[in-house]
Formats: structure tokens, C-alpha cells, sequence
């Protein structure tokens, strides 16, 4: 079996007296879909902050494959195929969708510093980059200014964002959040047909969406892994029920 | 629904508009309507330049700056002591003040990438006024307060001399910016200017698709420099003087002031805003010498609250809306 496609050691991170990360031992195999769940402020962002690059753990490691990440920028782990999407739409607001998803294949294949020759040039870039349109059913919507586009659309052009750096690792931080319920079953559909060489962690608080999707559950509580197991495991363990499922049933 | 649709799309966007020729067409008619401003068509050539290299970093990459007559004033200096010191030849004259400015943008480029907003306002500042300091102080390299004397300027190609009445500083100014903005164009159009567009809109986004910011905020940053530098060498050569006034404070606001009238990120806001700026600048001077900043402040007010985006861009929507009632 091969090294797991990320896999975090012994991390820590905390803002002050705050701990948000203490100790998290983690490890996604390759080809993995794996939920990560817990109540509000139990760090999961935080992780997928710490793993991305975008805050620097106080002590741990990280691994992309067989290579440490730990002290790596957030971009160069993007080009090494460490990928995230965020829970509050961070899209480009007055570029189409086209033109966003082009910028992110053009990046990925070292042309974004290329000056002299028109983006329309580009011919294969512009080509897959509407092709992941078509294939999250955002075509017809494609030419229109991101900030036009339904929230749902904005949601999708999200995860377009992601595939087109060619992701090893995906990193969905809420994909669904402020998605009705019909709407996010549609898009975690969109998910479940993604690559299977594509490792996916995904935080999301609907239990019917976990259970479906995801075939191992970590469950997050106070900056430290409590449990993780298969849906089975995690629905009958008595401490899941209490510090959360239990939690939000009485809630 | 064809394959070929994203093409057309991106392809309809770097075609050229029958206005933009229209422009560049009228940018030839002061040499028959308006023989005795060519003095001041050439000024206003310029700043337009000038104001397109600002456009490159604010309007397309969104970096705030107020201390861009530092690289303005680097070319004028740049071009005039060149001269001075017996080499006055213009074309070679704007390349060394180009590669003078573009050097020194380089340079502060590493401090630029790492700032956004009101940092990047006060650092901006910060340089310019440190320049210009520097001129006053290094009199013997560049005349000091008495501005630099002596600048002789040989006819361009060995042929057209600098005449009094500025046929050969607009047609020579004229020249460089139609030149500098057709490269300016092809860059906005080309993957670089779409990144630059990216970080723009949402640089936390930008590290997280992969792309390397400050790599290309250096890139355009040096760029800006050098065509800024450039403008600062037209003036000191079609004037045949450097004054201390090419880096000041005052010049860098009103380039700022100057594009965001025009409207920002679009290429043409900046010469047209030169244009509007200018000859109000020209005119109201003429009747009202003392307080003719108050008739540009009103101006200033006016647009940016009715027109957010710009003269260019309050266009821009008035022509949209009347294609679509026309429809």
C-alpha cells in the first residue's frame, strides 16, 4: 500500500490561549471520500487552513504523499496537487466563468506570466476550462460576470475552480453551505463523480449527506480528532451521539 | 452549442472597436484644428501615458499608488542629465530612462508585492517623497531647486528638429504612446493580464488556485516603472528642461486623480481623463488662475459619485443601456 495521499502528524495551532489544533493525527488514503464533521469552532477549517498553507501550525508535520509540505507556500502546494475550496464563496467577481476557470488552467500550466500572446491563443487551456464548465453543468451560464450568477452556479464554479489546477488531494470546506437541501444532494452527485485518483475530505453538517457520501467519518471537538470510523462506527459510538449528534437532535 | 463559442467569446473581447480607431484617427486632428496647442496636445499626450502605466497596476492588478511620479520623475532625470552630459539622441535617451525607471520599480517591487491598501498608500508616499527629497538635495547631479539646465536635445532620427511650436513633440509623443499602448493592450489580453485581473478581483483566491502573486505584481509593477520613466523622458526632451516638479506629491496625485476620472482598468480611461483634465486644466487656468483646483474638485466629486467606474465607464453603461432599449 502506498503512503496516504495527506497525512498530518502531531499538528498544533493555537491564536492565544485558544487551542485550535492540538495534536491531530490524520491520514487520507489515495482515492479516499472522507467526511470531516463536528459542532461550530471545533477546527475544522483550521485544518483545512493548516494543511493549504494558509496558516503556519505550531508544531507538527505535514505530508503530501511521501513529501513534507509543512513549510511550503500555499501556492507550491497547489502545484503539488494540494487543492481547497472555501465555505464562503471566494470566487473572482468580474471575471466570467470562462475567464476564471482559463486563469486557473493557464496558471497550472505556466503560462500566467505569459505576455505577448493573446489568451485566445491558448486554444487547449480555453478547451478544458469549458469542458469543466460543461461537466458541472455551468455552459450555457460560462460568459456571464461571476457575481451574476445564481449562489448555487457560485458554488459549482467553486469546485470548477478546484479541478482546474488537477487536483491530487481535494479539500472541500462546506461545498454545500447555503445550498437547499435538494440543490446539495445535485452537487454532492457532482462530487461522488469526480476521479477516483482524486483523494476528497469534506466538512459538511448534513448527517443524510455524510452517511451517503462518505466512506470513513472524522469527528472533530475542540481542536482534536474524538473519533474517526466508518458511518456504521461513528453512528453507534456513544460519544459522537453525545457531543454531537445528540447534541444538535436535543438542539 | 458548438465547440468554437468560448473562442468567439474570448476572440469578440480583443477585437479592436470601431471607437478605439475612431480615438486613435482623432488623435491626429490638433495638427489641423488645433495648430496652437500642439504644445499642450503633446503635455497632454504624456500624462496619458503616464496615466496608462498607473492604469496597469491599479486599474488591472488593483496596487494602490500615490508615489508614482517617483518613476516619472526617474525618466525625466534619467533622459535630461544623459543629455546634458552630451548625449542627445531621444530614442536611445528613452530607452535609458526606461530601463533607469524600470530598474529602481524592480527593486521596489519586493516591498510592493507584500502590501495591499492603505499600507501600500503610505509606502507609495513614502518613496516618492523620498526621491524627491534626494533630487533637491543631489543639486549637482540634477540642478536642485534651479531644475536641471542645459538639456540639448538632437533632432529625432538626425532629421526633425524640436521646434517651437511642438509639431515634433506631439507627433514624437504621439508615436510612443500609440506604441506603448498597442504593447499595453496586447498584455492585458494575453494569460498575464488575465492573472493580473485575477488578483484584482480576489487575491486570497489567487495563492489558492496556484498562482503565483507576487511573482506577477513584481512583473507589472517593474513594467509600470519603465513606461512611467518613459513618459518622464517624452517631457524632459519635448521640453528641454527637468524641473523638481516631475516627482512631486502633486504630480502623483493628479495622475491618480486623472485615471480614476477617465475610469480605471480600461486602458483608454487614463488619456481620455489626460484629455478632460488637461484642457479643463487649460481653460479654467485661463480665466480663474488662482483657484482653478476648486472647478477640478468639484469635478472630482461629481464623477466619482455619479460615475463609480469612470467617465469611460459611466460611457461604457450609457452606451449598454441604449443598445438594449434600441433592441
Amino acid at each position: 500500500m502506498n503512503a496516504p495521499a495527506l497525512s498530518t502528524r502531531g499538528l498544533d495551532k493555537s491564536f492565544g490561549s485558544l487551542v485550535v489544533a492540538s495534536g491531530i493525527e490524520f491520514a487520507l488514503p489515495q482515492g479516499a471520500r472522507y467526511a470531516l464533521v463536528g459542532p461550530n469552532g471545533a477546527g475544522k477549517t483550521t485544518l483545512i487552513n493548516l494543511m493549504t498553507g494558509m496558516l503556519q501550525p505550531d508544531a507538527g508535520r505535514i505530508f503530501l504523499g511521501d513529501e513534507e509540505i509543512t513549510s511550503l507556500r500555499p501556492e507550491e502546494r497547489v502545484k503539488r496537487g494540494l487543492v481547497r475550496t472555501f465555505q464562503i464563496n471566494s470566487l473572482f467577481p468580474r471575471l466570467s466563468a470562462l475567464e476564471s476557470v482559463t486563469l486557473a488552467v493557464c496558471e497550472r500550466q505556466g503560462h500566467g506570466g505569459a505576455i505577448w500572446r493573446s489568451l485566445p491563443a491558448y486554444r487547449e487551456a480555453v478547451d478544458e476550462a469549458y469542458a469543466i464548465l460543461l461537466s458541472l453543468r455551468l455552459g450555457n451560464d460560462c460568459y456571464r460576470p461571476t457575481r451574476e450568477l445564481a449562489y448555487g452556479q457560485q458554488r459549482l464554479l467553486e469546485i470548477a475552480l478546484a479541478l482546474a489546477t488537477r487536483p491530487r488531494v481535494l479539500l472541500l470546506d462546506e461545498p454545500a453551505a447555503g445550498v437547499p437541501i435538494e440543490g446539495s444532494a445535485e452537487l454532492f452527485d457532482a462530487i461522488s463523480g469526480l476521479a477516483e485518483h482524486i483523494s476528497v475530505l469534506f466538512i459538511e453538517h448534513d448527517m443524510d449527506i455524510v452517511f451517503r457520501f462518505a466512506s470513513r467519518i472524522i469527528v472533530m471537538v475542540g481542536g482534536s480528532v474524538l473519533v474517526d470510523g466508518t458511518p456504521e462506527e461513528i453512528a453507534a459510538d456513544p460519544r459522537v451521539r453525545e457531543v454531537y449528534l445528540g447534541k444538535k437532535r436535543h438542539g | 452549442m458548438t465547440p468554437a463559442e468560448p473562442h468567439l467569446y474570448l476572440q469578440a473581447q480583443i477585437r479592436w472597436h470601431r471607437l478605439e480607431i475612431a480615438f486613435w484617427v482623432a488623435t491626429l486632428l490638433p495638427f489641423l484644428l488645433f495648430k496652437s496647442y500642439l504644445v499642450l496636445a503633446s503635455q497632454i499626450a504624456i500624462t496619458g501615458l503616464f496615466a496608462l502605466s498607473l492604469d496597469l497596476i491599479l486599474g488591472y492588478a488593483g496596487i494602490v499608488s500615490l508615489g508614482h511620479a517617483a518613476f516619472f520623475g526617474l525618466g525625466s532625470y534619467a533622459a535630461g542629465i544623459v543629455s546634458k552630459h552630451g548625449w542627445g539622441e531621444p530614442l536611445t535617451g528613452l530607452v535609458i530612462a526606461a530601463a533607469v525607471a524600470g530598474l529602481v520599480g524592480y527593486a521596489a517591487s519586493f516591498v510592493i508585492a507584500r502590501f495591499r491598501h492603505l499600507a501600500l498608500i503610505m509606502i507609495t508616499l513614502g518613496m516618492g517623497l523620498l526621491l524627491h527629497e534626494a533630487a533637491n538635495s543631489a543639486s549637482w547631479l540634477t540642478g536642485g531647486a534651479d531644475g536641471l539646465q542645459g538639456v540639448r536635445m538632437w533632432p529625432l532620427f538626425g532629421y526633425f528638429k524640436f521646434d517651437l511650436y511642438g509639431v515634433t513633440a506631439y507627433t514624437y509623443s504621439l508615436a510612443v504612446l500609440f506604441l506603448i499602448f498597442l504593447a499595453a493592450r496586447r498584455l492585458i489580453h494575453s494569460p498575464f493580464g488575465l492573472s493580473l485581473r485575477g488578483i484584482r478581483e480576489n487575491p486570497v483566491r489567487m495563492p489558492a488556485i496556484g498562482a503565483p502573486s507576487r511573482a506577477h505584481i513584481r512583473k507589472v509593477y517593474t513594467i509600470s516603472a519603465a513606461i512611467a520613466g518613459v513618459a518622464g523622458a517624452l517631457l524632459a526632451q519635448t521640453t528641454q528642461t527637468v524641473s523638481l516638479e516631475v516627482l512631486s506629491f502633486q504630480r502623483s496625485a493628479d495622475v491618480l486623480v486623472i485615471l480614476i476620472l477617465g475610469g480605471a482598468g480600461r486602458l483608454y480611461g487614463g488619456i481620455l481623463g489626460a484629455v478632460i483634465y488637461m484642457v479643463a486644466r487649460d481653460q479654467l487656468s485661463g480665466f480663474n488662475p488662482q483657484y482653478w483646483y476648486f472647478w477640478i474638485g468639484i469635478m472630482l466629486i461629481v464623477v466619482v459619485m455619479f460615475l463609480p467606474n469612470g467617465i469611460l465607464g459611466g460611457l461604457a453603461r450609457f452606451g449598454a443601456s441604449s443598445r438594449a432599449k434600441a433592441a
